[in-house]
């Protein structure tokens, strides 16, 4: 198998993997994130098992990271190195953390509910692509002034 | 298994999703070298962040995210799911999402998952961050009547 269906393979596995994860953990439903975030309400830990049970295997996947020098399928890892804590970081943090709290929903559980409730998925998508579109636009012109 | 105090909560499902969730962001990172965070693979899938991570692997991996999904509900039944009438709440939050992770470099899943793992001070500062605000939403959101 070359290199590019390497990758490819990873990436759908990844996705899948991840998807089902959402899925089966109940996070593909926003009612419930929005109750793990309405802790003066009906509070729901549900979010709190299933952040833990991610980092641990992640904190073991950095253990293993750490041995190796090069990933399986490419020659050299792509980490950011970044390490500053500055108002940008804040700032996008808030923004994204009003939006989560509002819908009930991130990124990751707006894809996977594409296939649950599609129509109101998709509705999230397009509003979250645009988004993104006008902070490119508007990073574009920042560096370009 | 059931917590009495609190009856709605799915701790063993959501304790496994998490554990397939971790083990999907080891096999992007030991595989492919890079962070499985959905927000900067949505970007880059929209061709909107100019990464090194090929448009292939973005793409792929957003697609995987649905069709995931739709292997549990096709394998354990039909998914509960709970969404907000309101199409005005549905698009100001798709849109301050989309601006936010942009911003902030990141979501749930990248600072969430693979930065706190990982330690990275940035990652935990951005994740309390948006969890406090997220709070303080979920909490006005429900003042205003407007939850569901």
């Amino acid at each position: 198998m070359g290199v590019v269906m390497k990758n490819a393979f990873i990436a759908l596995l990844s996705g899948l993997i991840f998807g089902a994860g959402l899925a089966l953990s109940g996070m593909a439903d926003p009612h419930r994130v929005r109750s793990f975030l309405n802790i003066f309400g009906d509070w729901d830990p549900t979010l709190a098992f299933v952040m833990g049970g991610a980092i641990i295997v992640m904190a073991l996947a950095w253990l293993i990271q750490k041995r190796i020098t090069k990933p399986f399928a490419t020659d050299s890892f792509l980490l950011t190195s970044t390490n500053n804590i500055d108002p940008k970081l804040i700032g996008g943090a808030s923004i994204f953390g009003m939006g989560w709290g509002l819908a009930g929903l991130c990124p990751g559980p707006a894809f996977a509910a594409l296939v649950i409730n599609p129509i109101e998925a998709l509705i999230f998508a397009i509003s979250l692509f645009a988004g993104m579109a006008a902070y490119a636009l508007i990073s574009h012109f920042r560096i370009g002034s | 298994m059931t917590i009495t105090a609190f009856p709605h909560a799915m701790p063993i499902e959501g304790f496994i999703g998490g554990l397939l969730i971790g083990l999907s962001a080891a096999i992007m990172l030991l595989g492919s070298g890079r962070i499985a965070g959905v927000s900067g693979m949505a970007a880059r899938a929209f061709l909107l962040n100019k990464n090194e991570t090929p448009l292939s692997t973005a793409i792929l991996f957003i697609i995987g995210l649905p069709l995931g999904a739709h292997i549990i509900q096709w394998v354990n039944g039909p998914i509960e799911s709970h969404f907000t009438p309101s199409v005005i709440i549905l698009a100001t939050g798709g849109f301050l999402v989309g601006i936010g992770t942009r911003l902030g470099s990141g979501c749930t899943s990248g600072h969430g998952v693979c930065g706190i793992s990982r330690l990275s001070p940035r990652s935990i500062i951005a994740t309390i961050t948006f969890m406090i605000t997220g709070i303080i939403t979920v909490t006005f959101v429900d003042f205003m009547g407007w939850g569901w």
